[in-house]
């Protein structure tokens, strides 16, 4: 299960609640009929009688140890084990910092499996590396954790991180949980529009009335949109960049929505390209952006169905 | 530097090293040695616990706490020498009482108590800021790993506090070896019994001169051995280390 929500949310501090390095004021902490905070019971188990394993952001190695040392400090019994599953043997004599940030969280994860953990923590486990080993290291991860089986909860700042990593995702905001579900049903049915624009999807606002059995959203740039949801007064539309469509002229096909303005940006993001529209942001390939000759402004059209628009009140 | 060098050039060296087997040095030596082992025993023993509390916890009266720890630095040692001896001292506080007086009355444990209070607050000083400079991160790593509060302790604040520990033991150690005011208040500076190298250079300026300046010299070589110590301990980074450190094995259980 991952958890994503801004910076300030509260997921750091939900961690180290789990872990015991923070009391909370309130509410329970039990993992498999164990309890190990109930502020009203007045129970509390200090970390060290928690069986988590928890990977910190900068990942926490001690810096004067060995990478072996490191590992074996969680526990003595599977280090060989361990640094060879995490292909770090030939590393076991180095010491943290002459490791590469890839090479970092693997002895991280390591060491907090060497405790033999029963709930796996992970605080924005990618955050710490750069862009290019960022996607190689979301991919193994994603393969180890499935491996282990073990519950884990990852927190993070980047929904597509947390997508894929995650079976179950739940969006904080503010220290509340404001939707757990499927990433998938995250996308198709936001529960409200924090929600949508976190999972990456444009948000225009406006405001809804029926029409012949569609949705008309009236937007506040004045342009006009129809949506197959059904919802009233002012309301969020939120779109995919996926679903857009982008052409010199509204698309011939069954799209109904049609919104013309000026390309104010192009932005590659791996195999994609982003192209901000107006209020829009559309994905694209690189080879339709070359033949539409988008280019900051020149304007273009962008259309989009009214089955691919979701609306949540706002 | 010219102030250091001549001490060294004011009278031929022959007649410096001379003046070494002098009983008056000999003894001031051994008073010296013994005050300064046991008094710096005390102020890691102590102090060590006292710092790492006064840096990890945050508590009412933590701010004064520190201040109180803080003010020998800055106080005069006469002045220190003065509250030893209204505290301790045949008519004092607690001398009148228990025996304390006798125990301490102008002998080598005076001298201690002296270097104590005087010297002991920059180590507990530079030992605060050296805990405290420690990531909290990998304290609260060790504790989910499994360690208890003891052993997290040894295995990770005390090796990584370890440099900023040793020079504050390395000033200590110098300020207690300089040691006068408090000492010569409060112990008095009897040869053989409470007269350290410092008090000795005292007694001798207007004895026997050439004594005091062999006295001195001494003490200008401890003083940059002193130095020298801490320079290289520094070089000798915690995170190159390939052994674990000296403490590390009290803390696995």
């Amino acid at each position: 299960m991952a958890l994503v929500g801004p910076s300030g949310a509260g997921k750091t501090s939900l961690l180290r609640a789990i872990a015991g390095l923070v009391r909370p004021a309130a509410g329970r902490i039990v993992l498999d009929g164990e309890t190990w905070f109930d502020a009203s019971a007045r129970v509390w188990r200090p970390p060290e009688e928690r069986r988590v394993g928890l990977v910190f952001q900068e990942y926490a190695l001690f810096p004067h140890m060995s990478v072996r040392a490191n590992v074996a400090f969680g526990g003595e019994g599977r280090v060989d084990e361990l640094l060879e599953r995490f292909r770090i043997s030939a590393l076991a004599r180095a010491r943290p910092d002459e490791l590469s940030g890839g090479e970092r969280q693997r002895v991280a994860l390591a060491r907090a499996l060497a405790r033999d953990p029963a709930v796996l923590l992970l605080d924005e486990p990618l955050a710490a590396l750069d862009a290019h080993t960022r996607s190689a290291v979301r991919a193994e991860l994603h393969e180890l954790l499935r491996e282990l089986g073990l519950p884990t909860l990852v927190v993070t700042h980047d929904y597509e991180d947390a997508a894929a990593l995650a079976d179950e995702v739940g969006v904080l905001v503010d220290g509340e949980l404001r939707q757990l579900a499927p990433p998938g049903e995250l996308v198709a049915r936001p529960a409200d529009a924090f929600v949508a624009s976190f999972t990456g999807a444009n948000l225009l606002r406006g405001t809804a009335r029926r029409d012949d059995g569609l949705t008309l959203v009236r937007l506040e740039s004045g342009d006009e949109i129809y949506s197959a949801d059904e919802l009233e007064g002012p309301v969020g539309v939120v779109v995919y960049p996926w679903e857009i469509v982008v052409g010199p002229a509204p698309d011939g096909g069954s799209a109904l929505n049609a919104i013309r303005a000026e390309v104010r940006s192009v932005t590659r993001v791996g195999s994609r390209v982003r192209v901000q529209l107006g209020p829009l942001t559309a994905e694209l390939t690189q080879a339709s952006v070359e033949r539409l000759d988008l280019v900051p402004g020149r304007v273009a059209v962008a259309s989009f169905k009214a089955t691919a628009t979701r609306l949540v009140s706002l | 530097m010219l102030p250091v060098l001549a001490i060294f050039v004011h009278v031929p060296p022959g007649r410096l090293l001379a003046q070494l087997s002098n009983p008056v040095v000999h003894d001031a030596l051994v008073v010296t040695v013994r005050t300064s082992v046991v008094a710096q025993a005390l102020i890691l023993l102590l102090g060590t616990p006292l710092a790492y509390f006064l840096a990890t916890r945050r508590f009412r009266g933590r701010a004064l706490l520190i201040t109180l720890v803080e003010l020998p630095i800055v106080l005069p040692p006469a002045v220190a020498g003065i509250g030893l001896l209204v505290a301790f001292g045949r008519f004092g506080l607690l001398g009148r009482h228990f025996g304390v007086w006798s125990l301490v009355s102008f002998n080598w444990l005076a001298v201690t108590f002296a270097v104590l209070l005087v010297a002991g607050p920059f180590y507990v000083r530079s030992a605060i800021s050296a805990f405290e400079a420690v990531d909290r991160d990998l304290v609260a790593a060790a504790r989910t790993l499994g360690a208890r509060p003891l052993r997290t302790f040894f295995r990770v604040s005390l090796p990584l506090a370890r440099s900023g520990l040793a020079a504050g033991e390395a000033v200590a150690l110098a300020r207690g070896i300089g040691e006068f005011g408090a000492t010569i208040m409060f112990a008095g500076s009897l040869q053989g019994r409470t007269q350290t190298l410092s008090l000795a250079v005292y007694a001798e300026f207007d004895r026997n001169f050439d004594v005091a300046l062999a006295i001195s010299a001494v003490l200008v070589l401890l003083s940059v051995a002193i130095l020298l110590a801490l320079k290289v301990s520094a070089l000798w980074q915690p995170s190159r280390q390939s052994s674990p450190s000296l403490f590390a094995r009290f803390g696995s259980s």
